[in-house]
């Protein structure tokens, strides 16, 4: 019953969604009435989809088999956890997921947009309403979760057991969390297109969103890639797979278009390119979302395709994308460009960052794509892996983070580059310097690694440069130097972390790119082997049951180089309703360094193993911890608040609509 | 109208303001591209079935993947070396693979290696890929699904 409830239910939600996105993008002009029903309509868009959603989720709890969708996807004995996460772990539920989060943010829009003026709110609704509808309508026709089957089986087929992970309960909700609040982003771009309005109010209103899509799209992908690091077993915490890069993409236009809604929330510049950036960055997350699932791309990581779909699929990104930029086409033209300002200037420098930024995502995107085309057009297979990403994109960062420090440092309009370098030649005297010393103490094994460490040490460094110099530490009292930086603006703050946890990461990605070392033995129980000065202790092979798994399990125990040791527990396991079997590595964090221990098949009693140490691998993550800490500070800002800022009332339309 | 006057107003400083940004972003934006063509050009890896490996010669040492069926009863290992036949079915290639295997790495299964043919015409990978499929259903439950009447291809499987 409940089933066809939430069927109903999202039934509903698409012909609320419809009748809104007519009302929204034809009747914009009516005024604060239309606008308030349109917030409603969102609202209660976001009730009938939650109550679809919960309809699921409830089927796979009480493990309705039923429900073709648990049948296929759930099995009674799994835990709870994993059968609630089983619910977006294939196709049709992640599409309601990224349907109910898309509602979730119309209502968002709809409870803090109050001050919105009431074409603008208009507008943004019914694009946004557009959206449900499409996708929606799409997953009603053609994907509808609520099927049901005539004769139930008695036992569910059981979720991929690689999916059966915590992993899948935070990450794609994370990730669409970020890829479909950049859907607000593209509403208020086509609306201000629609409407003529854009002003650096519109950019006040679009930044937070943007930001907080990023924070998401973040920890999405960081999550994401640490998931398939513990769980694929290969080690490697990045591929420069598809699926990957189709999630990256969005995340780099996006932290684009952030900094570009800067110039324009200030200096009222940049605005067509705003606009476009956000247009650019929902495309590409609808691409991230969709691309790898229409089956064109094949991935390692690909766990809800069907090929029959795709072109379905693509139809509808066609025609939003495709609309959305012949409406730029139209429209940009008409817009008036804003402030003036010298190429070196904090402006000139943000747009260094853009270009950086937009290029690198035209490198990743020709990447990603350039098999597909030429496979279409000639029939070639080729494969383009981490050798060209690593080369394309490593060439395209590394200017970006040489300038990186410079930019907060520079006055907007026109600044003097001689004094932010000297402000900056403390720091970067000392990032030379460790990057020498460390690169001395490790061993150089790839040429690059002292060049990386340096822009790592350097952008971390830099960018703390301008808290010490606003707290003059060093220079007064350090009572007094606390009180500043404790009363310097939080803008000010977060800028600083999100740089510095940039730096983390590259610092990670550096150290694990040179130095990680690795070994393939064959080991016994009894035996011992060694690496990067741990000592690895094979003790015992033992067969342990799980809940619903049996586990071949290695017991070892790793002795520290300082003394102190661990016990560790490397597993392959058979899922019993499956029969797949999976490998779960075992792995020991030592600082902020890794073991990494991945146990073979038997084989007449003997056991092969391979270990990684992996030297401050847990930067990277760090880092991007870091980078969405900064962005969540940016949030709490006064000045940056969700809902809309008072001049923006007075601030009267500027282009000639 | 009130752009007119600002050109106008503001004259050439302006224009080379923006004339010194175009050219920058002109100069970035076409060493990004040649980047990006110099790396397309020695940077991608073939993807080659036996039959291709045999038919194109392919010359030792040149990175490609080798993709094709683990042959029935062609695996064998020597502690950490694997040794395995991939067939297409018209030829076949013999692979050494120096670790562990892919939990899904099965004789009869599809497999993508990579890495580089030898001198001695056989394969020697770096890295094993075996697909991780969504549809983990064992080829029973489809068969109970289909006698069932609600095994739908679209839903995935083979």
């Amino acid at each position: 019953m409940s089933i066809e409830l939430g069927h109903f239910s999202l039934i509903l939600a698409f012909a609320i969604s419809l009748v809104s996105a007519f009302g929204g993008l034809l009747l914009w002009r009516r005024g604060e009435r239309l606008a308030l029903v349109l917030g409603q309509a969102a609202v209660l868009q976001f009730v009938l989809v939650a109550v679809a959603f919960l309809a699921l989720v409830q089927a796979f709890v009480v493990s309705d088999f039923s429900l073709a969708l648990a049948a296929n996807h759930s099995h009674s004995l799994k835990p709870l956890i994993y059968k609630i996460s089983g619910v977006w772990g294939n196709h049709e539920g992640s599409m309601l997921l990224w349907i109910l989060i898309l509602v979730l943010f119309g209502a968002l829009v709809a409870a803090f947009g109050r001050r919105l003026p009431s074409d603008l709110a208009s507008l943004v609704l019914g694009t946004q309403s557009l959206l449900v509808t499409a996708f929606a309508g799409f997953t009603l026709l053609t994907s509808n979760p609520f099927e049901r089957l005539a004769v139930p089986p008695l036992e569910g087929a059981d979720l991929n057991p690689i999916l059966q992970d915590i992993g899948l309960a935070i990450h794609p909700p994370l990730l669409y969390a970020g890829y479909v609040g950049f859907s607000i982003c593209f509403s208020f771009a086509v609306a201000a297109l629609i409407s003529g309005r854009i002003d650096q109010a519109w950019a006040r209103w679009v930044r937070p969103w943007t930001m907080l899509s990023w924070v998401f799209l973040t920890l999405g992908i960081a999550m994401g890639s640490y998931w398939a690091y513990y769980e694929l077993g290969w080690g490697g915490w990045w591929f420069w797979d598809p699926v990957e890069n189709a999630s990256f993409m969005p995340w780099l236009a996006g932290t684009a278009l952030l900094h570009s809604a800067l110039v324009m929330e200030k200096r009222n510049a940049l605005k067509i390119w705003t606009i476009f950036l956000a247009i650019i960055t929902f495309s590409l997350s609808l691409l991230g979302t969709f691309l790898v699932r229409s089956g064109i791309l094949t991935s390692v990581h690909t766990f809800a395709s069907d090929p029959t779909r795709g072109l379905v699929i693509l139809s509808i990104l066609a025609i939003l994308i495709g609309g959305a930029f012949l409406l730029f086409a139209m429209r940009a033209p008409m817009l008036r460009q804003g402030g003036l300002f010298a190429p070196i200037s904090r402006e000139g420098a943000l747009i260094l960052n853009n270009l950086f930024l937009a290029t690198a995502v035209g490198a990743v995107l020709v990447g990603t794509l350039y098999p597909l085309v030429l496979d279409a057009l000639t029939g070639t297979t080729i494969s383009v892996g981490a050798p060209f990403f690593d080369f394309t994109f490593g060439a395209l960062m590394a200017p970006l983070l040489l300038v990186l420090p410079f930019g907060p440092l520079l006055a907007w309009k026109r600044a003097d580059l001689v004094a932010a370098g000297q402000r900056l030649m403390g720091m970067a005297a000392l990032a030379v310097f460790l990057a020498v010393l460390i690169s001395a103490l490790g061993g150089v094994s790839i040429s690059l690694a002292p060049f990386g460490l340096l822009l790592g040490f350097w952008v971390s460094l830099g960018s703390v440069a301008e808290l010490i110099e606003r707290a003059k530490i060093g220079r007064i009292p350090l009572g007094e130097s606390l009180r500043r930086l404790a009363g310097l603006p939080r803008s000010i703050w977060s800028t600083a972390i999100g740089h510095l946890g940039l730096g983390l990461t590259v610092l990670g990605i550096v150290s694990v790119s040179a130095w990680e070392t690795e070994i393939v033995t064959t080991l016994n129980p009894g035996e011992t082997t060694e690496l990067a000065g741990y000592s690895i202790a094979f003790d015992s092979f033992e067969q342990i049951p799980g809940p619903n798994y049996l586990a071949d399990t290695g017991i070892f125990t790793v002795t520290a180089p300082g003394g102190g040791t661990a016990r560790l527990d490397a597993e392959r396991r058979i899922y019993v309703a499956s029969g797949t079997p999976t490998t779960e590595a075992a792995i020991q964090t030592y600082g902020l360094s890794q073991l990494y221990l991945q146990l073979g098949e038997p084989l007449d009693d003997t056991h092969v193993i391979r270990v990684w140490h992996k030297p401050y691998i847990l930067l990277i993550w760090i880092g991007c911890l870091v980078m969405s800490g900064a962005g969540i500070l940016s949030l709490t800002d006064r000045r940056l608040r969700l809902g809309a800022p008072q001049r923006a009332r007075k601030a009267a339309p500027e282009a000639a609509s | 109208m009130t752009m007119q006057t600002n050109v106008r107003r503001k004259g050439m400083t302006r224009k080379q303001k923006r004339l010194t940004i175009i050219a920058g972003l002109a100069v970035v934006l076409a060493i990004a591209t040649s980047l990006v063509l110099v790396a397309l050009r020695d940077q991608i890896v073939f993807f080659y079935s036996p039959s291709d490996v045999v038919a194109r010669e392919v010359a030792a040492g040149q990175p490609i993947r080798l993709g094709g069926l683990v042959k029935e009863a062609s695996w064998t290992r020597q502690g950490q070396q694997n040794t395995f036949t991939i067939t297409d079915g018209g030829m076949e290639v013999v692979a050494h693979y120096n670790g562990i295997l892919p939990d899904l790495f099965r004789e009869g299964q599809g497999v993508v290696a990579e890495g580089s043919m030898n001198g001695d015409g056989e394969f020697t990978a770096t890295n094993v890929l075996a697909k991780h499929d969504e549809n983990y259903i064992p080829k029973e439950v489809v068969d109970a699904l289909k006698a069932q009447g609600e095994w739908r291809p679209e839903a995935g499987g083979q």
